[in-house]
């Protein structure tokens, strides 16, 4: 991982924290400059290649401070540099700009991490549940969803060969 | 409020109510897995296509929040099943790269065995089943025959021929035995006739190369801004193979070559899964012909590997090793960090982002499923072409619901 990248980061996007573990380079910033970093990273440091946008429910997890971590895999396709993109979002409207006018490919990614932790990202042209069924109502992946016991099939209405 | 599907369609019938509407699957024998499309058509034309998944999804993630690191890989075998030994092997590279833990030379080498053994497995589906649904019967039957061998090397291997769930922290379940390494041998010495056989019958076949030159096409551009990776970018031109870019394991002791295409087209994307079976017979002989002698598991003394049960009813250090890794509130020494490891599999890049909490289960296990990343692309793909391409176009995606709904 270049520093340059790292260092013009800290230049453009004020109040961001950069760290490395294990050789890959983590940017931390501010939910409200997630868009002005992911636009400066593709457009002029050459992160082409956004690999995947996932999240992370800090319920409970030692010294978090925030409920929602959003992760941003970004890659660049020439020199083959990865950098993960993070930011941090709270309750009780969890919700960040979208990533789709930059990468098509953003749309179900994003659409995933709506089904699973109800984030929402203002701007998607299709934010609907993806995975879980429509009338769905909870988030399966928060932490405050128990792996068993809510939502499963005795729940679902049922419907009979003669009312369908 | 967000609309639903059913309204969606009937907002568009309604400004134009010449199209009509087709609904293809779940249980379609074209779709091959469970997956459901909601087909615009105009007579015989696509206008639009509205994929509809989901129904495999069986919370893989949050069962990763609840198995240790160990207990997972059984439930990774069944997100993409055509090649399940593959994903067993990433989840345990992002494990490792997690917990810093080198593995032995020799569990490398087998390690990518395994991997370019379901690649070559993989495409033989891949391939197989998009010439079933284009007309070539024939050809998929040679395919499966091969597959079926592979299937006897993992069963020989791990004792599963599905599933072998073979991949563990820090190492492996069992170390190849002569009888596995003889078949693998022998799969290499009788590959290349068959695939030679097999491209005999579908490169220049007419009707195979109509359904699908020029079919679907996706540009070098369209790939990368669509996340595209493994062979459906490569067969666009995109050069990006994580076994040469960011070489893991021992891929950096192989010679091999990553076959790319520039056009794009179904076409495309089945040549290119055909050449790239040939380079991974390659790697799989010079990986038995240079396997390294020594012990497949890291040492005893890391309290990372399972020790083989000889070690845990013998030796009073391989029953405390035991001892400490399974009972739940011992287990591994994770750090409180969060990593990315991912491999090139067949599919293309598969990765795993894991959230260590100290204990011995993953605060949080993301898979990357590369089926779900290019079932996005499908759409696209789709828009314009006629009815029948649906399916080539899906044989050509090789989508494996399992993996794309988890």
């Amino acid at each position: 991982m270049s520093t340059e990248t790292t260092q013009q980061i800290e230049q453009r996007i004020a109040g961001c924290t950069v760290s490395e573990f294990r050789g890959q380079a983590r940017v931390v910033v501010p939910c409200e400059a997630i868009h002005e970093a992911l636009t400066l990273l593709k457009n002029e440091c050459g992160f082409d290649l956004l690999v995947e946008i996932t999240c992370v429910d800090y319920l409970n997890f030692r010294d978090a401070t925030d409920r929602f971590g959003l992760v941003y895999l970004l890659a660049n396709s020439a020199t083959n540099e990865r950098i993960i993109l993070r930011t941090y979002v709270n309750e009780p409207d969890p919700s960040v700009p979208t990533a789709t006018d930059l990468w098509r490919g953003a749309n179900w990614m994003e659409r995933e991490v709506f089904d699973m932790y109800g984030i929402n990202f203002a701007g998607h042209p299709d934010l609907r549940r993806i995975l879980m069924p429509e009338e769905f109502t909870a988030f399966p992946l928060r932490k405050d969803y128990p792996m068993q016991g809510r939502g499963e099939r005795h729940n679902f209405p049922v419907i009979r060969r003669g009312d369908a | 409020m967000t609309l639903t599907l059913s309204e969606i369609n009937e907002q568009r019938a309604q400004q134009s109510d010449y199209l009509w509407t087709l609904n293809f699957g779940p249980q379609h024998p074209a779709t091959h897995t469970t997956l459901r499309l909601v087909l615009q058509l105009d007579g015989e034309r696509v206008v639009d296509a509205t994929p509809d998944i989901g129904y495999l999804h069986s919370g893989f993630e949050k069962l990763g929040e609840h198995l240790d690191y160990n207990q997972y890989v059984t439930i990774t075998d069944r997100m993409n099943y055509i090649s399940p030994a593959a994903n067993g092997v990433a989840w345990h590279h992002a494990v490792e790269n997690l917990m810093d833990i080198e593995i032995t030379p020799r569990c490398q080498y087998i390690r990518v065995i395994c991997a370019e053994l379901c690649r070559i497995s993989d495409h033989l589906l891949s391939c197989g089943a998009m010439g079933l649904d284009t007309g070539a019967f024939t050809f998929f039957l040679y395919a499966f025959y091969q597959r079926e061998l592979i299937y006897d090397i993992f069963e020989s291997l791990s004792g599963q021929r599905f599933h072998p769930g073979y991949t563990r922290v820090g190492g492996l379940f069992h170390d190849l035995t002569d009888v596995t390494i003889e078949k693998i041998r022998a799969f290499v010495r009788g590959f290349p006739k068959v695939h030679g056989e097999l491209e005999k019958l579908l490169n220049r076949n007419r009707i195979y190369v109509d359904r699908t030159k020029g079919v679907a096409v996706l540009t070098k551009e369209e790939a990368i801004n669509f996340s595209a990776t493994g062979p459906i970018a490569r067969a666009s031109g995109v050069t990006r193979d994580l076994r040469k870019d960011e070489p893991y394991l021992c891929y950096a002791d192989f010679d091999f070559q990553v076959p790319c295409m520039k056009t794009g087209d179904c076409y495309a994307r089945y040549y290119v899964r055909m050449r790239e079976m040939l380079e991974s017979l390659k790697i799989v002989e010079q990986a038995l012909e240079n396997l390294p002698a020594g012990p497949i598991n890291v040492g005893e003394d890391e309290r990372t590997a399972l020790p083989d049960k000889h070690a845990v009813y013998q030796s009073i250090e391989g029953t405390i090793t035991h001892f400490e890794l399974v009972m739940n509130n011992r287990g591994f020494e994770v750090p409180q960090e969060e990593v990315y490891g991912a491999i090139e599999s067949p599919n293309g890049e598969l990765g795993f982002y894991i959230v260590g909490d100290g204990s011995d289960v993953a605060y949080r296990a993301h898979c990357r499923p590369p089926s779900f990343i290019h079932f996005a692309i499908f759409p696209h793909l789709i828009r314009g072409h006629t009815l029948s391409d649906v399916v080539a176009v899906l044989g050509s995606l090789n989508i494996i619901a399992a993996e794309l709904d988890r």
